[in-house]
C-alpha cells in the first residue's frame, strides 16, 4: 500500500497543550512530594533509633520555614492525589450491575473520600488524645 | 508476545495508592505542619517516649513499615512511568534504580524497626 | 444558512508533494446558530479552497469519519458547532497521534491492525451447529457488554491518548474496549485466546489511566473502564488466581 510521505507530529510538550493533561501531570507529579515526605519519615525513624537528642533534632528540623513550605505544598499535591485516586478508582472496578443498572461511579468516589476523611479524623484523634 | 511483569509493580502501586489516599494527607498535616507549629496539636504529641513506645509496639512497627514501604513503591512506580510521559527514555537501569530504591527503603525501615527495640 | 456573522477558521494544511511541514491557513466563514464545524469545512472546500481535504460522511455522529482536533480537543466535527467558539477563532487540525497523509486526513492503518489483533469476533462458548439455532442471551447478559459495543471507530480516543502518541505499539483504547466487549459477552469463551495480547506491555499495561479517552468518546463507551478493570483481571491471571475468582472465564 504505497503512500505519499506522511508527516508525524512531534510529541514534545504534549501535556502543556491541554488543561486535562496538565492536571494529569500534576497528579503524577504528586508522587515526587510523596516520595520526599516518605524519606523524611524514614530519616525520622533513623533519628528515633539514635536516641532522644537526635529525635529532638528531627522535630526541630520540622519547624524550619523550608520544611513548613515543603509540607504545605506536599499536603496540597498529595491531597490532590487522594482526590483523583478516588475519582478514577471506579475505572478499575468490574462492570457491576444492580437490577440491570450500572453502579454509579459516584458511590465508589464518595465512599473513598469519606474513608479518607474518617481515617484522617481517627488518626488526628489518636495522635492528639490517646 | 511477552507477558508483562507489570502486575507485581502495579499491585504494590495500588496498595500504596490506597494507603496514601487514606492517610498521607493527615500524616503530612500532623507531622509537617500542626505539630511543628503547635496549633491543634501540642508539640508534646510527638515527643520521644511517645513515638518510641509506638515504634517499639508490634502494631506500630507494622504501620510504620506499611506506610514507608507502600508509599515508596507507589511513588517510584509513578515517577518511573512519569519519566516516559516526559519523553525521557527510561530503560532497565531506571527501572532497577526506581524499584530498587523502594526495596532499599523497605529493608532499611525493617532494620531500623528492629534496631529501635521492643 | 448564514445570519450575517463570520468566524475565523484556521486549518492545518499539508500537501505531501509540496510541503516539508504542515502550516496553518485562515478562512472567514459565514455561519449561523446551527452550523457545525464540518459544515464550516465544507463551506471552505465548496466556496473558498477546493483543495482542502478532509474525511466526513453521515453528518450525524454515527459513522465515525469526521474526527478532528478542534481548538486542541478531539471532536466529531459534525457534532461540534461554530456558535460555541464565536467570537474566538476555530483551529482545526488532524487527529493527534496519527501521521498526516494530507491536510486533515490521517493514516489510520495502524488502528486497523490493532482492531484485528484483539480477535474482535465471538469465539463460541457452545459448540453449536447453525441448524441448532442461535446462541441465546438474556437482556441482562447483553447489558454486561452493550456499552462497549457502541464504538464507532472514530479514533477520538486515540487522539486523546498520550500513551498511544508516545508509544504507537500500544493497542489503544478502542481496540482494548472491543477486546473487553467480546470477553464480556456470555456467548464468547475467548479470554484465553485474547490473553496473550491483554497481558502484554502493549495490552492493558500500556495505559496509565490518563482517562481522557473516556472524556472525549462521543458514544460513552468508556474505554478507560474497559482497560483498567482488565488490569485487575490481568493481575489475577498473572498470580494464577483468575480461575478461582472467575470460573466461567468471562470478564
Amino acid at each position: 500500500m504505497a503512500q505519499a510521505k506522511t508527516y508525524v507530529r512531534p510529541m514534545a510538550g504534549w501535556w502543556r497543550r491541554n488543561p486535562y493533561f496538565v492536571r494529569y501531570m500534576i497528579r503524577e507529579g504528586s508522587s515526587v512530594f510523596l516520595a520526599i515526605y516518605t524519606v523524611i519519615l524514614l530519616v525520622g525513624l533513623y533519628r528515633l533509633t539514635q536516641g532522644q537528642a537526635a529525635w529532638a533534632g528531627w522535630l526541630a528540623a520540622m519547624t524550619r520555614p523550608i520544611s513548613l513550605l515543603f509540607h504545605w505544598v506536599a499536603l496540597i499535591t498529595v491531597g490532590y492525589h487522594a482526590y483523583t485516586w478516588w475519582k478514577v478508582a471506579p475505572k478499575t472496578a468490574p462492570d457491576l450491575r444492580f437490577g440491570g443498572r450500572p453502579l454509579p461511579e459516584m458511590i465508589i468516589t464518595v465512599g473513598g473520600l469519606a474513608a479518607t476523611l474518617g481515617a484522617s479524623v481517627l488518626i488526628y484523634v489518636i495522635v492528639r488524645w490517646l | 508476545m511477552k507477558r508483562s511483569h507489570e502486575p507485581i509493580f502495579w499491585s504494590l502501586f495500588g496498595a500504596g495508592g490506597v494507603l496514601s489516599a487514606l492517610i498521607a494527607p493527615v500524616l503530612i498535616f500532623i507531622t509537617g505542619i500542626i505539630a511543628p507549629i503547635g496549633i491543634w496539636m501540642p508539640p508534646e504529641a510527638l515527643d520521644y517516649p511517645r513515638v518510641l513506645g509506638f515504634a517499639q509496639h508490634w502494631f506500630g512497627k507494622l504501620l510504620i513499615l506499611a506506610v514507608i514501604s507502600l508509599f515508596l513503591f507507589h511513588a517510584v512506580h509513578r515517577i518511573y512511568h512519569g519519566l516516559h510521559d516526559l519523553g525521557v527514555h527510561a530503560g532497565t537501569g531506571a527501572m532497577i534504580a526506581a524499584y530498587g530504591s523502594a526495596l532499599a527503603g523497605t529493608l532499611i525501615t525493617a532494620y531500623l524497626l528492629l534496631a529501635v527495640g521492643f | 444558512m448564514a445570519d450575517g456573522r463570520t468566524i475565523e477558521i484556521e486549518v492545518l494544511r499539508y500537501n505531501p508533494e509540496k510541503d516539508a511541514e504542515p502550516h496553518f491557513q485562515s478562512f472567514q466563514v459565514p455561519f449561523s446558530h446551527d452550523t457545525s464545524v464540518l459544515q464550516g469545512l465544507q463551506y471552505i472546500k465548496d466556496r473558498l479552497d477546493g483543495s482542502l481535504t478532509f474525511r466526513w460522511s453521515c453528518r450525524m455522529a454515527i459513522c465515525g469519519s469526521c474526527g478532528k482536533m478542534v481548538n486542541g480537543r478531539p471532536e466529531l466535527s459534525c457534532h461540534t458547532f461554530l456558535r460555541d467558539y464565536y467570537p474566538g477563532k476555530v483551529r482545526i487540525e488532524p487527529l493527534s497521534n496519527f501521521p498526516i497523509v494530507r491536510d486533515l486526513v490521517i493514516d489510520q492503518s495502524d488502528f486497523l491492525k490493532k482492531l484485528e489483533s484483539v480477535k474482535p469476533y465471538i469465539i463460541p462458548r457452545e459448540d453449536k451447529d447453525v441448524k441448532d439455532g442461535e446462541h441465546l442471551q438474556t437482556p441482562r447478559q447483553m447489558q454486561q457488554y452493550y456499552q462497549y459495543s457502541q464504538c464507532i471507530n472514530c479514533l477520538l480516543c486515540y487522539a486523546a491518548c498520550p500513551q498511544y502518541g508516545l508509544k504507537p505499539e500500544f493497542t489503544g483504547p478502542a481496540a482494548l474496549a472491543l477486546l473487553h466487549r467480546y470477553n464480556a459477552d456470555s456467548r464468547d469463551r475467548g479470554w484465553e485466546e485474547r490473553a496473550e495480547l491483554l497481558n502484554a506491555e502493549q495490552g492493558v499495561w500500556g495505559c496509565t489511566l490518563v482517562g481522557y479517552c473516556s472524556e472525549v468518546c462521543p458514544k460513552h463507551v468508556d474505554p478507560a473502564h474497559a482497560i483498567n478493570q482488565n488490569k485487575v483481571n490481568s493481575t489475577m491471571d498473572y498470580f494464577g488466581v483468575r480461575k478461582f475468582l472467575m470460573p466461567r472465564g468471562g470478564a
